[in-house]
């Protein structure tokens, strides 16, 4: 369980970035958070790994309060907290099979990851979890070679090697095509349901929010203005979540079915 | 509105009059003190151009033909040259990562410590070769120690400077994504900066051998050992055919070495 206790955060240049928020989101949810660019979605998100770090409140993952931790505990809090990144962020000269068994490094002595010794169980990990995504014929290959869609489901690959309890991810489909970002979400939604993981998700497309979650939070200018589940929302709920009349381009479009 | 566009787009300057007028006076006040310049070494040369050229003829005929003879005998010191720049240039390779990782500002995020270092690579970097070899000469006597010394010193200033400049351009997403995931500092550097900086670590270290082996002729001259000494010891003698065959040699070394690592430096980049 994820529980936003009065959480705010003040930017070094004096930006409000979160203001007062109180959250509390139950294990095996997955939350869609939309929002107006610059209106902190990213802020929140990051801040639930500590990429961020709230000035003020308290923020309990599993009922620690990980504001307070520091090294040791705070990279055993992000073996259990994974990410998905908007720009897939592989390290793009090398193999796939590589970039995913990364995702072990939380779990892996230092010597041991410099040398490349991972487990046979590790590896046998990585490769299933490659498969679960569709794309471990590409074991091998660089992850530069890839495709955009491709590459963020290696990195889908990679975060479930790591074994969390929850996913981040932080607009993960804002680089995509309408089809391929469908694909993604469904990945991400299936891995939500047969795991069991909490996953958070920033989106800035209404119609894939309403699709894909069971709950919606909506952030303007720092606070939440809108949490509640997905049947309960209407255009009228984004339009004032986003302080204007619904356009175009908050739509994807493209959806299954 | 569309007529009051294109106006706008006739008059405006794509750089402010500011900036125009600021460079062209450097411009004018280069060109004068390369002009400048010009005159006064002119002034300065006994007889001029035409005294050079006539000066040319007397030194070529002292130089040829060079004495092959001698050939066996340089060899040992050309290859203690190549040897002292060898070491050399891998210790400074090794000393240079955690200097480089120090001095780069996107991953020594604690201010104090990269001042620290990049300070001390500047300093360390404003002392000439040379004068590094007559220290090192004066410390630890004529030979080939003080010669690597002071090639290791010279050239892990240059090789920290550029490899924290390759590490500062790095793409930072990958290493965000591992801090992420749990990794520590170690892992961070090692699966995301590594992979990323390896072709061009690689390169520059290749560059800086060939640095390396002309330095360490030149370091030599001073007493610091290698093929330097040699050709030295030949022109205080006055045994300019000598002297002649140890420059060809140092000539056809440097030039094979430089067509090597391009072509490596090619294959890698
Ligand atoms: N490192 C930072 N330093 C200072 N201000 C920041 C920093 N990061 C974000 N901000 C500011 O905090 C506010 C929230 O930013 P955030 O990135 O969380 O928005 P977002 O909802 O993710 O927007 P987007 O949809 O554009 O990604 C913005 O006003 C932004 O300018
Ligand atoms: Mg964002």
């Amino acid at each position: 369980m994820i529980e936003f206790k009065n959480v705010g955060l003040v930017y070094p240049n004096g930006t409000e970035g979160l203001k007062n928020i109180n959250v509390k989101i139950n294990d095996g949810e997955f939350v869609v958070i939309v929002g107006l660019s610059g209106a902190g979605k990213s802020t929140f998100i990051r801040s639930i790994n500590r990429l961020v770090t709230p000035t003020s409140g308290s923020l309990l993952v599993d009922n620690e309060d990980i504001l307070k931790f520091k090294g040791k505990n705070l990279r055993k809090l992000r073996t259990k907290v994974g990410m998905i990144f908007q720009n897939y962020n592989l390290v793009k000269r090398t193999n796939v099979f590589k970039n995913v068994l990364a995702g072990r490094l939380g779990h892996t002595g230092t010597l041991r990851s410099i040398f490349n010794l991972y487990s046979k169980e590790d590896k046998a990990l990585a490769y299933n979890n490659l498969n679960r995504v569709n794309i471990a014929e590409k074991l091998y290959n660089r992850a530069d070679e890839l495709s955009g869609g491709q590459q963020q489901r290696v990195s889908i690959a990679r975060v479930l090697t790591q074994k969390p309890k929850y996913i981040l991810a932080d607009e993960p489909v804002a680089s995509l095509d309408p089809p391929t970002s469908h694909q993604v979400m469904t990945y991400l939604k299936k891995i939500n349901k047969e795991d069991n993981i909490t996953t958070i998700v920033n989106l800035h497309f209404i119609d894939m929010a309403m699709e894909y979650a069971d709950r919606i939070i909506g952030m303007r200018a720092g606070e939440v203005v809108f949490d509640g589940p997905v049947s309960e929302v209407t255009e009228k709920t984004f339009e004032e979540i986003y302080g204007r009349s619904i356009r175009e381009d908050d739509l994807r479009g493209g959806a299954q079915e | 509105m569309t007529t009051k566009n294109t106006l706008a787009q006739k008059t405006m300057p794509l750089y402010p009059a500011k900036t125009k007028i600021q460079v062209t006076i450097i411009f004018f006040v280069v060109l004068g003190i390369y002009t400048y310049s010009m005159i006064k070494t002119q002034e300065d040369m006994v007889g001029g151009f035409g005294g050079a050229l006539g000066n040319m003829y007397t030194v070529i005929e002292k130089f040829f033909p060079p004495n092959f003879a001698i050939l066996p005998a340089i060899w040992d010191s050309m290859m203690q040259t190549i040897q002292m720049a060898i070491i050399a240039t891998t210790i400074a390779a090794i000393l240079t990562v955690p200097l480089a990782v120090l001095s780069a500002q996107n991953i020594t995020t604690f201010k104090p410590l990269y001042y620290l270092t990049r300070t001390l690579l500047n300093l360390l970097r404003t002392i000439p070769d040379l004068v590094l070899a007559v220290i090192f000469v004066g410390l630890f006597g004529i030979g080939v120690f003080p010669g690597i010394l002071a090639l290791t010193v010279f050239s892990l200033g240059i090789l920290a400077k550029l490899i924290s400049e390759t590490i500062e351009s790095v793409d930072m997403n990958p290493l965000e994504a591992m801090r992420a995931s749990g990794g520590n500092v170690f892992q961070v550097i090692w699966y995301s900066l590594v992979p990323q900086i390896a072709p061009q670590f690689t390169s520059l270290v290749l560059y800086v051998f060939e640095i390396n082996i002309r330095a360490s002729v030149v370091l030599g001259m001073v007493g610091a050992g290698g093929v330097g000494l040699i050709l030295n010891q030949q022109l205080k003698f006055y045994n300019y055919p000598n002297a002649m065959t140890v420059i060809i040699v140092i000539f056809a070394t440097v030039l094979i070495i430089e067509y090597v690592s391009n072509k490596l430096r090619e294959a890698l980049l």
